[in-house]
């Protein structure tokens, strides 16, 4: 079974990764997270994504596309990176998100791929 | 202690007795529940007005009965089962204006939590419910659980009780060390399993410990010449008495053998040597008097200023024969190395079986701190990835990342 890891950061934890003095630290616990993942034989796919301020939203109202700078919604903590996993029940996926270094994480099953 | 807490232990107490009592009558724990703790929440809203009543069972009695009565009334019970109801209120109030102690039926529940019927990853969760009053979210918080799940799993097991009927009369006194194990099992479970130096503080299990202490105070009421109670009492005390000087001022772990020792509870220490003792003196080892052994050793330091390794090392093989679990034969191993050399240490943990030990953090931070002792930096480097890459709490993670840059 498939389930989405979804990373979320706050600002001052999006800030770690350009702070000279902890972002060794703090890039290398995650290569370390996803090291274990690779070696466990569960991991799928992911990605580490740049700051939210970085990206664009389309967003179509009345049959028109409006194009805007910055993420969909502007809540405090934003999207920083997934990774999909591959084990027996949420229990396990559970127990892996609780290993990320993320402070706020969000596991959700995935639909069955479409043949 | 703030009145806001007294009220809340009083409650408490009261809720655990409470619903052991009404259970034992009703057989629902479900609708048994859902009264007390209409009834509880009426308590906290009232009693810090009008002040903690005389006898705070009986007003929560009170409460409960009518919520009770209500609840049936509204589902249409069958006369037979009203009638038993209301008999059984005027029993109790019948009780309460007596002044007689109210029955505690606490240690039944307990047992009933544990019953060999009830899937044992559940018996914790229902102990945690039935006899403290935490919701199911909290429980699931915990045990790392989706708390719609947890809540499922919790209300499966209470159909279970009561639709199977399971029995409420303490185990006879054959079954008795069979049945008292998995009690204390579960209480020790509650104050986070596999305790040992190198997985330290785990913030989650914070709250728990409180409740796991107390728990285990309650059953060394009921059972005071069980050793094994004392001995699961006084290693939760030996772990607790350290919880200051887990964490330097700036949030930094620091291990066990690095601990400054003035930071230590004197206080809780003498309450756990206490308990020790008295096991000691039925002359029946068991597996927690001998983790709280190990813990006594520990806190030798604080008058003696050194750790006698070989000592504990003795302890750990007691253990391992008589409960090889992972965390035992790791502290095993870390005992070893640091009584006997590093590489008797390390032979021991490379004779663990690998499918138990490749997702158990404590393993790869002592294997990565061996192979650094060793001069083998490679190794050492790959164990402490392993190891960071497991961690669930951010200070250890920070204290691995620290560790694995000391190798040049």
């Amino acid at each position: 079974m498939h389930y989405t890891l979804l990373f979320h950061g706050s600002p001052e934890e999006f800030s770690l990764r350009t702070d000279p003095l902890r972002q060794e630290e703090y890039s290398a616990s995650w290569i370390h997270y996803e090291k274990v993942l690779r070696d466990s034989g569960i991991f799928v796919s992911g990605a580490c994504l740049y700051a939210p301020e970085t990206a664009t939203t389309l967003r179509r109202r009345e049959g028109e596309m409006l194009v805007q700078d910055g993420p969909i919604s502007e809540t405090k903590e934003q999207l920083g990176g997934f990774f999909i996993i591959d084990v027996p029940d949420l229990d396990t996926a559970l127990e892996w998100a609780s290993r990320c270094p993320s402070n706020a994480v969000e596991v959700r099953p995935n639909l069955p791929q479409m043949k | 202690m703030n009145a806001h807490n007294i009220i809340e232990d009083t409650a408490r107490d009261a809720y655990g007795r409470l619903i052991s009592y009404l259970t034992l009558k009703w057989r629902s724990i479900e609708s048994v529940e859902d009264a007390l703790s209409d009834a509880f929440v009426a308590a906290l809203e009232s009693w810090p007005k009008a002040g903690i009543p005389d006898k705070p069972e009986s007003w929560l009695l009170a409460v409960a009965r009518r919520r009770l009565i209500d609840r049936a009334r509204r589902e249409r019970v069958s006369e037979r089962a009203m009638s038993a109801l209301i008999a059984l209120s005027e029993q109790s109030e019948q009780k309460s204006s007596a002044g007689t102690a109210f029955p505690d039926e606490r240690l039944n529940m307990l047992f009933l939590c544990t019953h060999p019927a009830i899937d044992p990853s559940i018996r914790t969760p229902l102990m945690l419910q039935t006899v403290l009053g935490m919701d199911a979210s909290r429980i699931a918080s915990a045990f790392v659980v989706k708390p719609s799940t947890m809540g499922q799993r919790l209300t499966r097991a209470k159909a279970k009780i009561r639709t199977e009927r399971l029995t409420f009369a303490m185990p006879d006194a054959e079954e008795l060390p069979h049945r008292l194990d998995a009690v204390l099992e579960a209480i020790y479970a509650v104050y986070g399993s596999g305790w040992d130096d190198y997985t330290g503080v785990d913030p989650r299990r914070k709250g728990l410990v409180h409740e796991a202490i107390y728990l285990g105070k309650l059953l060394a009421n009921y059972l005071p010449g069980e050793p094994e109670v004392q001995g699961l009492l006084a290693l939760m005390l030996h772990c607790e008495a350290r919880r200051e000087a887990r964490i330097d001022a700036s949030g930094s772990y620091i291990p066990l053998s690095e601990q400054d020792t003035s930071r230590w509870s004197t206080q809780m220490i003498k309450e756990a040597e206490h308990c020790l003792r008295a096991a000691s003196h039925s002359n029946r080892i068991g597996r927690f008097q001998l983790l709280a052994a190990i813990q006594s050793m520990h806190a030798q330091r604080a008058r003696t200023g050194s750790i006698e390794w070989k000592g504990i090392a003795l302890l750990y093989e007691g253990l391992a024969k008589l409960s090889p679990t992972i965390g035992v034969l790791v502290g095993r191993a870390a005992a070893v190395a640091e009584g006997y050399g590093m590489e008797r240490g390390f032979a021991l943990l490379e004779a663990m079986p690998c499918d138990k030990i490749m997702n158990y953090q404590p393993y790869w931070a002592l294997k990565a701190y061996l192979h650094m002792q060793l001069g083998r930096q490679e190794e050492a480097r790959s164990a402490y990835s392993r190891a960071i890459g497991l961690c669930e709490d951010p200070s250890i993670r920070q204290f691995l990342y620290q560790q694995a840059n000391r190798i040049t």
